[in-house]
């Protein structure tokens, strides 16, 4: 990690920020950041497939275990793009694209042990994949029907929040939980992760997440996305130091990964729920990756980006550095990568037949389960509502 | 509070004199105490409830009793308290926050109406966020700015929670225990200028349900309704009423959120005539919501409009001014007169 003497800070002839667009300097200093990544950036896999050596984050991995890892990103990525054009074929409200940030997810949900409680944003369908959340359960919520209908508990990932940052508390008090059960400490520790952006990090939430996390010693993994933009936001615009750098400020361990790099991120998410279960959290994970489509469909990055920075990020494609490194090594041959893309095929083709018949819900959906013990001015208020619906022809519709 | 009838025990398993004289303050301290004992996942967590016992003593000496993992001194951020609560609730705990004066539950607002109020529905019943957020309020304390406000309609207005004010004693025992054991969210209003006054609390005594609003004094003039800090205005107006040949009803709402106003139809029935006492200022509140309903269900009944006694429409004045801006028993009693004269 840095000294403090090491921050920078910008110089006098730094172009000074407005509060409006960013200027050519800022999304400048934005490009040489995403070429970069700093050097306490961790990696273990190249863009061009290398496997490179850390002295403190290696991992062992056998060509099972990497096809798999490789299997998750290629269909998670289908999932995404298939979303991406059911919204625009009108059949969601909107999609929250994935692309690019398949390792980021992918590694992190790897890292995590069936115990562990994972708390999303609203762009982790990455990580739902690796909770065991069938891609077809997250359509509701972009398709209007529901509000997401896997189950919390079973599958211990909790709903997509979608108020920036308020997931972060709810995931600190969650691993405050774990800590008073007396499950932390020993082998079969619980830890829990909670996943939100660079743009978050400006939040009040976030920061109170970290200081109660802190104080409280709880058993939770910060893993932020640093995807370089907040909507049309650069990462500039959130904070003038390192994202990871800031663990520092209260009391914990902050660590860069190269979000890009499914092996890195796996083994430092592994690394810091272990030092969670053992009683050694919090721990913030920046992972250091990139939104390689809007930041939805109702988002038009033409308006604040620069192509070239697209162009640089698809160099470091997370998915196809992994591919380099299977034929490299010889862990795949050309059957197994047209079989992963069959089984994406089959999986698209599922997401799209449940989403076009997806049926509206029931008219009562509106009033069912506001209270867990009732209420009875909105039962009276329900009871109305459903006669009046039931006046019509066909009763409830 | 009825007086015990004879066929109850004394002093209950504790060997503690059934029927006691509490203060509100005292009378929370040991409905908290009752439901920590009763239930190990009832946790109070808040800015200084444990060492200090809370700014008003509300917590005292739970921290010593129940040790610091079930009784949290937290960090100074409402947000973060009510957050984390929320989270502490999903994994079984049963949080009871203490936001310290009504004027800072602003920055755990989002929180309480994102996260607490909508998570069941969200989720179609799979999770559950029993917690409660208890809110000293109102005026009448001679406090500086932010300390003397009435935010209960904020979230009234919200659906998935429910919210509840005691105004004695024995409501304060009871009623407290019964939010903790409630699967639902519940905001918990104290009039914190009543905290020290006392009443009768008889521990052995079956509640009542908690969201059900409860008659304290029957009359057959004028209706009035109120909650919190201003029962014990209405109730000394309606004693000074009496003196002028007046009968006025009484009814102690209790559950601001959901309403029970049957007994209040039943009763403007019977009067004719409604008058709505609180502190909160009037637009858009809870007393806006009575005169609605009200107007709507008792219409033929109605001998003169509902009328309402509120705070004003303005920022909670500097505290010089407060005896100006508090409804007290003259302003009750004018409304009173009012209705009467229609
Ligand atoms: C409290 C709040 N403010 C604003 C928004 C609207 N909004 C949705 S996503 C977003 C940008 C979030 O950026 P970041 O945290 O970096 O996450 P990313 O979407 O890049 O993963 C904004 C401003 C919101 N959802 N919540």
């Amino acid at each position: 990690m840095s000294s403090p003497e090491e921050w920078t800070h910008p110089g006098p002839d730094a172009a000074p920020a407005t509060a409006a667009t960013p200027t050519a300097e800022q999304v400048i200093a934005g490009l040489r950041a995403t070429d970069e990544g700093g050097a306490d950036l961790v990696q273990l896999l190249t863009p061009e497939g290398e496997r490179v050596q850390h002295p403190d984050f290696d991992i062992d991995i056998t060509g099972e275990e990497l096809r798999g890892l490789y299997r998750d990103m290629v269909l998670v990525r289908r999932v995404d793009r298939e979303a991406n054009a059911l919204q625009r074929k009108g059949e969601l409200g909107i999609w929250v694209p994935l692309l690019g940030q398949e390792a980021a997810q992918i590694g992190a949900g790897r890292a995590m042990r069936p115990e562990d409680m994972a708390f999303p944003s609203y762009r982790e369908h990455g990580i739902a994949w690796t909770r065991g959340i069938k891609p077809t359960d997250l359509l509701g919520i972009f398709r209007g029907t529901d509000m997401g209908t896997w189950d919390p508990v079973e599958h211990r990932f909790h709903p997509y929040t979608i108020v920036i940052g308020n997931q972060v508390l709810n995931a600190a008090g969650y691993a405050m939980g774990q800590k008073f059960d007396g499950k932390v400490g020993d082998a079969d520790g619980e830890a829990t992760i909670c996943f939100f952006g660079d743009g978050a990090t400006s939040q009040g939430d976030v920061h109170e997440g970290f200081v109660w996390a802190a104080v409280y010693d709880a058993p939770l993994v910060f893993f932020c996305q640093n995807n370089q933009w907040a909507i049309s936001e650069p990462t500039e615009r959130q904070s003038r130091l390192p994202l990871y750098q800031r663990a520092r400020g209260y009391g914990f361990p902050g660590i860069r990964v190269d979000g890009n790099d499914v092996l890195a991120t796996l083994a430092v998410t592994r690394w810091a729920l272990e030092e969670c279960r053992q009683g050694n959290g919090p721990i913030l994970i920046e992972a250091f990756t990139y939104r390689m489509d809007a930041h939805t469909t109702s988002d038009d990055p033409s308006r604040y980006r620069l192509s070239d920075e697209l162009e640089l990020w698809k160099l470091k494609d997370p998915i196809e550095r992994v591919k380099v490194h299977l034929v490299k090594q010889q862990w795949a041959d050309q059957e197994f990568f047209e079989s992963v893309e069959a089984e994406a095929e089959q999986i698209a083709i599922e997401l799209r037949e449940y989403c076009v018949t997806l049926p509206d819900p029931p008219a009562g959906r509106i009033f069912s389960e506001v209270y867990a013990e009732g209420n009875p001015v909105l039962e009276a208020q329900r009871d109305e509502f459903l006669a009046y619906h039931a006046g019509f022809a066909g009763g409830e519709h | 509070m009825a007086a015990p009838t004879m066929d109850r025990p004394a002093t209950d398993d504790a060997g503690v004199p059934a029927v006691q004289t509490l203060t509100i303050a005292k009378a929370l301290n040991n409905g908290l105490r009752a439901s920590m004992e009763a239930n190990p996942k009832v946790i109070v967590m808040g800015e200084d409830v444990g060492k200090l016992g809370g700014v008003f003593r509300i917590t005292d000496g739970l921290q010593k009793d129940f040790g610091e993992q079930r009784v949290l001194d937290t960090p100074l951020a409402e947000s973060g308290i009510i957050g984390t609560a929320v989270g502490l609730a999903i994994r079984g705990y049963r949080p009871v926050c203490e936001i310290q004066f009504d004027g800072f539950i602003f920055p755990g607002f989002d929180q309480i109406v994102s996260q607490v109020a909508k998570l069941h529905f969200r989720t179609q019943g799979r999770l559950k966020v029993p917690m409660v957020i208890r809110v000293p309020f109102g005026g009448g304390i001679g406090a500086v700015e932010h300390h003397s406000e009435s935010p209960e309609s904020y979230f009234a207005h919200t659906a998935g929670l429910k919210v509840v004010s005691c105004s004695n004693p024995a409501d304060a025992y009871w009623m407290i225990q019964q939010a903790i054991d409630c699967d639902d969210p519940v905001l918990f209003f104290e009039p914190k200028r009543r905290y020290y006054e006392k009443g009768q609390v008889d521990t052995t005594a079956s509640p009542g349900p908690l969201f059900a609003s409860r008659t304290l004094r029957t009359g057959r003039d004028v209706t009035l309704v109120t909650y919190g800090p201003m029962v014990r205005t209405s109730l000394d107006a309606a004693a000074a009423a009496e003196e002028e040949g007046r009968s006025l009803e009484v009814i102690d709402l209790r559950s601001l959120s959901p309403l029970d106003l049957a007994p209040v139809y039943e009763s403007v029935r019977r009067t004719g005539r409604l008058v709505v006492v609180t502190e909160a200022p009037s637009e858009s509140s809870i007393s806006s919501e009575i005169a609605a309903k009200v107007q709507q269900e008792c219409f033929y009944s109605l001998q003169a409009p509902v009328l309402r006694v509120t705070g004003f429409d303005t920022p909670y004045p500097p505290s010089k001014l407060e005896e100006e801006f508090l409804p007290d028993l003259d302003r009750v009693l004018h409304a009173v007169d009012r209705s009467l004269a229609w």
